[in-house]
């Protein structure tokens, strides 16, 4: 068994500004493990550009953004394993990590960082009706075999979902010679960037059709032949009547990511809405010693916010490792009207800095307050002219206004105007 | 009066443009730049890859320097894909210098040792 | 001239092979898809029942007693996971414990273990079933088996001992010439003294190619979900509820992997191939294993898919020669229970018609076990490292949801039947079974095929002739 102050299991985004940020905070001896060959996790297939305007005020594709930062890693001198995955972490924070180089190691690591990223939901999770055919992927492998590998999974192709890997998949396709003929969207409103509906859906002529789903896929030579959409009516069923049909040769999903954390499911930590576990104002999990940030958490649309996120936890368990986490108080932080989840989910410690809430709204709305309240009294009101479900909100709220609570929670709320 | 959806940043302001080209709904200076250029003279950056001739299976992604007028994507796209480069590569090596006169370079964004 | 020739590499065909290839007879195995069990043995509901729901006195309810009985050597030599986990057959009213007791005296009469439990002894050892629950009939020998591994590797044994398999080759027409067969396939001509047809849902067809048939498939279709496996008991057992006449209705039950399983649906249909899923269906399915277990955590679906059974106007397993000819052994309308019966079906076959055709002598040198399986997960971390040492494949893992290494799959290409798809390596070595279905890892195994076979990539398929995964290489220079 090797020992480690931090382990930070995942070598993308989030665990790399954990590391780099941990290491700032004095903590010297880190290791990071990243189960593909190189660091920068997802965005080294993300080879199109709009990343970096928060962290560098310009416009970078992934390769350039995660450079950046995998160059700090490698200048700072912190200890990285590639094509080393983690296959167990316990409560007393043993990681097993396997690579061909070493073998099975155990690590007792006196804090760990998850930054594990997210998946794909795939056409099983969605109970996609009809044939089980080739040519139905999610939008992230078809990335990663043209952006990669060089390769089109399709020539034809319909979309369903109207994240924002599908929309720049839509465009990434399009220029590489395949014909979107549309992206279907369940929702009333679309779940991308408005950004990515016009530089990659409108720029190219593609439709998008609100409120539609498909119906079924038929692919009985055993690939996609043809997708039939219908449209929904707002309890999402099928309206007879509104078929639409594609003759196609692929079905790309990009119908929603999870965050990736069976290692920490396994452990019972205790778990959010958003499928990734529940943190303290230190990105703390349940248990001690244990963190989590990135997509890990919960699925983020700006890489830059991940990094953010990512020194958060590297701070944060860099407090830990020095012993200045103590927890002082457990204050509940909960959704209330028209919000989805609040990260954190508790505030515990007292290291007298002001608190970022990040939440989602459950759907579209324009000129709402969003009020913070704990029992009966207002803690904080905060006017918001649009808010998307696509788009994370964050809202700082003033440490002092943290003191004196009538009682240990507080409910982020929308109120119209 | 047009409507458009700002692409300069996230934020995806919605921009209203009349016919004197005076902008509205834009959060910042830059979104009025853009509506302005998206009636006259819209341009777009190019992200895509390039084949690596010294290496099997291997590609690398470029992009173009500036954006290129949104027109000449499609031709732009047939010069990248018909030119192949050797690693290693460096990120800001210039893969195609001032594709098709466009004044932009076909610029590389990863590294290959 | 071949002794023998199967029709189906089905779990049906795969332990006739199996059978078969202990004595000195040639056999062939012939098989239309790329990969064997790849059909009905790939969608179905994974159980290897006890035995108490077939009607005392028919086939159904002899074999499957007697396949029963099988599966614990079998599991053992063929190195395929297995857990008798037990069936809970569950009452929830007072009518239903009525039935309960019912079955209790069939199963009796099938000479199938059971006990009655009480409402309370039901809730002990299955704490998420139905609060209303009034008792239970509990079937200790069921169990549940991997049903990919179960044929992959039967086939595997019976290819070791001698048996030729020919896949992708479907047989076109057969002419009964009085001493032998003339076998035509999709890719040559075969002579044969002896066929048998184990042809699953295409067995009409080929048993009516040398005469008239006085029995039809009417092919049932199945549909399911699949849930991840996390380490909650949802539930312990194979849970079913009352059978009905529609067969033994939605199960919920854990799985040799502990995923869980949920179906199936039972619907005739027309089309032997439509093996697809519909949202209505699956509603009901919902609906129903829910009146079973409250809360089954449908978020946690990774899969739906369907199978298809081929069950016949006969309503039992039709296994008989001939009327023409004695030396041509239909094996058909083997639906549930299929798989358990199945190597109790291969010695049936045997005793009672292939014995008799040939004065047989058993093979010197068969080898009933199948070479052991590397499979990391079932390893001490001091065998996993001795894997490694040995070759470092072993430490690179290239699912990471199933925490399959690199050196397994490569492993799986150098046996005597590999898999050739994308869906083929899943189906063998659960790569792309978890929570991301292959997002992941799909690629990395297309490429390894790839190399592996020396192929383009466009050549990979997921699964059958035609499902190519990639459609262009672009900017080939």
């Amino acid at each position: 068994m090797i020992k480690r102050d931090l382990v930070i299991i995942g070598g993308g985004s989030a665990g790399m500004a954990a590391a780099i940020e941990a290491k700032k905070n004095g903590i010297d001896d880190i290791l990071i493990l990243e189960k593909d060959g190189v660091l920068g996790g997802i965005l080294n297939q993300c080879i199109h550009n709009g990343f970096g305007l928060t962290e560098f005020k310009e416009e970078l594709t992934g390769p350039e953004y995660l450079s950046r930062f995998a160059e700090q890693v490698e200048e700072m001198g912190i200890e990285y394993k590639l094509n080393s995955l983690v296959l167990d972490v316990t409560e007393n924070r043993i990681v097993t990590y396997s690579n061909a180089e070493d073998g099975v190691v155990l690590v007792e690591a006196k804090a760990i960082v998850f930054a594990t990223g997210c998946y794909e939901r795939s056409a099983g999770a969605i109970q996609l009706s009809g044939d089980r055919c080739s040519g139905i992927i999610t939008a992230g492998t078809a990335q990663k075999y043209l952006n990669i590998h060089g390769f089109l999974v399709g020539k034809r192709i319909v979309i369903l979902g109207s994240g924002d890997i599908g929309l720049i998949m839509a465009r990434r396709m399009t220029l590489e010679g395949a014909k979107v003929l549309c992206v279907s969207e369940l929702m009333p409103y679309s779940n991308g960037l408005n950004r990515n509906i016009a530089q990659c859906l409108n720029d190219y002529n593609i439709p998008l059709y609100l409120s539609r789903s498909v119906l079924r896929v038929e692919g009985k030579s055993g690939r996609v032949e043809k997708v039939v959409l219908a449209a929904v009516d707002d309890k999402m069923k099928f309206i007879p009547g509104t078929e639409m049909e594609f003759e196609c040769d692929t079905l790309l999903l990009s119908v929603g990511l999870v965050p990736y954390v069976s290692l920490l499911d396994k452990l019972h930590a205790e778990m959010s809405s958003t499928r990734g576990a529940k943190v303290n104002d230190q990105l703390m999990t349940s248990i001690p010693g244990v963190f989590a940030c990135g997509n890990c958490l919960h699925v983020h649309d700006v890489v830059d916010f991940v990094t953010d996120e990512g020194r958060d936890a590297g701070r944060g368990a860099a407090n830990y490792i020095k012993g200045l986490s103590e927890k002082k108080k457990h204050i509940a932080i909960k959704p209330g009207n028209g919000v989805s989840y609040v990260i954190p989910q508790f505030i515990e410690t007292d290291l007298n800095n002001d608190i970022t809430f990040k939440f989602r709204v459950r759907k579209p709305v324009k000129n709402v307050f969003v009020n913070f309240k704990s029992g009966d009294q207002l803690v904080n009101k905060v006017v918001k002219p649009v808010l998307i479900p696509s788009e994370m909100v964050m809202i700082k709220l003033n440490k002092d206004k943290l003191t004196n609570l009538p009682i240990d929670e507080i409910e982020v709320s929308l109120e119209e105007r | 009066m047009k409507e458009l959806t700002c692409i300069v940043c996230p934020r995806g302001c919605r921009l209203t443009i009349d016919d004197n080209l005076n902008v509205t709904g834009n959060f910042c200076p830059r979104g009025a730049e853009y509506a302005k250029n998206e009636l006259t003279n819209p341009k777009r950056m190019i992200t895509s890859f390039m084949r690596v001739k010294n290496r099997e299976n291997c590609v690398v992604s470029v992009k173009t320097s500036v954006a290129i007028p949104k027109g000449m994507i499609f031709q732009v796209m047939e010069e990248i894909n018909h030119v192949g480069v050797d690693a290693p590569t460096r990120i800001g090596d210039i893969a195609i210098k001032d594709v098709l006169g466009t004044g932009a370079d076909i610029v590389i964004t990863k590294n290959i040792k | 001239m071949l002794d023998v020739i199967i029709i189906g590499a089905g779990v049906t065909g795969a332990f006739i092979a199996r059978k078969l290839a202990r004595y000195e007879l040639s056999v062939a195995l012939f098989e239309r898809e790329n990969d064997v069990g790849n059909v009905t043995s790939n969608a179905n509901s994974a159980i290897v029942h006890s035995g108490y729901d077939p009607v005392p006195h028919t086939l159904k309810a002899l074999l499957n007693v007697r396949g029963n009985q099988m599966f614990d050597e079998i599991s053992d030599e063929l190195d395929v996971h297995f857990n008798r986990c037990g069936s809970l057959t569950v009452a929830v009213s007072d009518e239903q414990m009525v039935m309960l007791y019912d079955l209790e005296k069939r199963s009796q009469e099938n000479g199938v273990p059971v006990r009655i439990l009480t409402a309370e002894e039901v809730k002990e050892m299955e704490p998420h079933i139905n609060k209303e629950v009034k008792g239970a009939l509990l079937a200790p020998t069921a169990g549940v088996i991997d049903p990919f591994n179960l044929v992959v590797h039967c086939v595997e044994n019976a290819v070791d001992n001698g048996v030729k398999l020919h896949l992708a080759e479907p047989v076109i027409d057969i002419k009964d010439n009085g001493d032998y067969f003339l076998v035509k396939t999709s890719k040559g001509e075969y002579q044969a003294k002896v066929v048998i047809n184990a042809a699953g849902l295409y067995s009409d067809k080929i048993a009516a190619m040398i005469e008239d048939i006085d029995w039809k498939l009417i092919p049932r279709k199945g549909e399911y979900f699949v849930l991840d496996h996390y380490d909650v008991g949802l539930v312990n057992h194979t849970i079913f509820p009352l059978p009905s006449a529609k067969g033994k209705g939605v199960l919920v039950s854990m799985t040799s992997s502990n995923n869980y399983i949920v179906g199936p649906s039972s619907e005739p249909i027309d089309d032997v191939e439509d093996f697809s899923t519909d949202s209505y269906t699956l509603g009901e399915i919902r609906r129903q294993a829910t009146e079973l277990v409250p809360d089954i955590p449908f978020n946690q679906v990774i899969r739906v898919f369907s199978g298809v059974r081929p069950t016949s106007t006969r309503h039992d397993f039709i296994i008989e020669p001939a009327k023409s000819n004695n030396r041509f052994i239909n094996v058909a309308g083997i639906e549930s229970p299929g798989l358990v019966s199945s190597p109790a079906i291969a010695e049936y076959v045997f005793e009672n018609y292939v014995s008799k055709l040939f004065s047989l002598k058993l093979k010197a040198n068969f080898n009933p076990r199948v070479k052991k399986y590397t499979r990391l997960n079932d390893m001490s971390l001091e065998e996993r490292n001795e894997m490694i040492k040995k070759n470092p494949e072993f430490g690179k893992i290239i699912c990471s949801c199933e925490k399959v290494s690199l050196g397994e799959i490569k492993e799986l290409l150098e046996r005597s039947v590999p898999p050739q798809t994308v869906k083929g390596v899943k189906r063998r070595c659960r790569a792309g079974f978890g929570k991301c279905q292959g997002g992941f890892c799909s690629p990395m195994v297309a490429l390894i095929l790839a190399k592996h076979y020396n192929v383009s990539p466009l050549d990979i398929k997921w699964d059958k002739e035609s499902s190519n995964i990639l459609k262009e290489e672009v900017k080939k220079l």
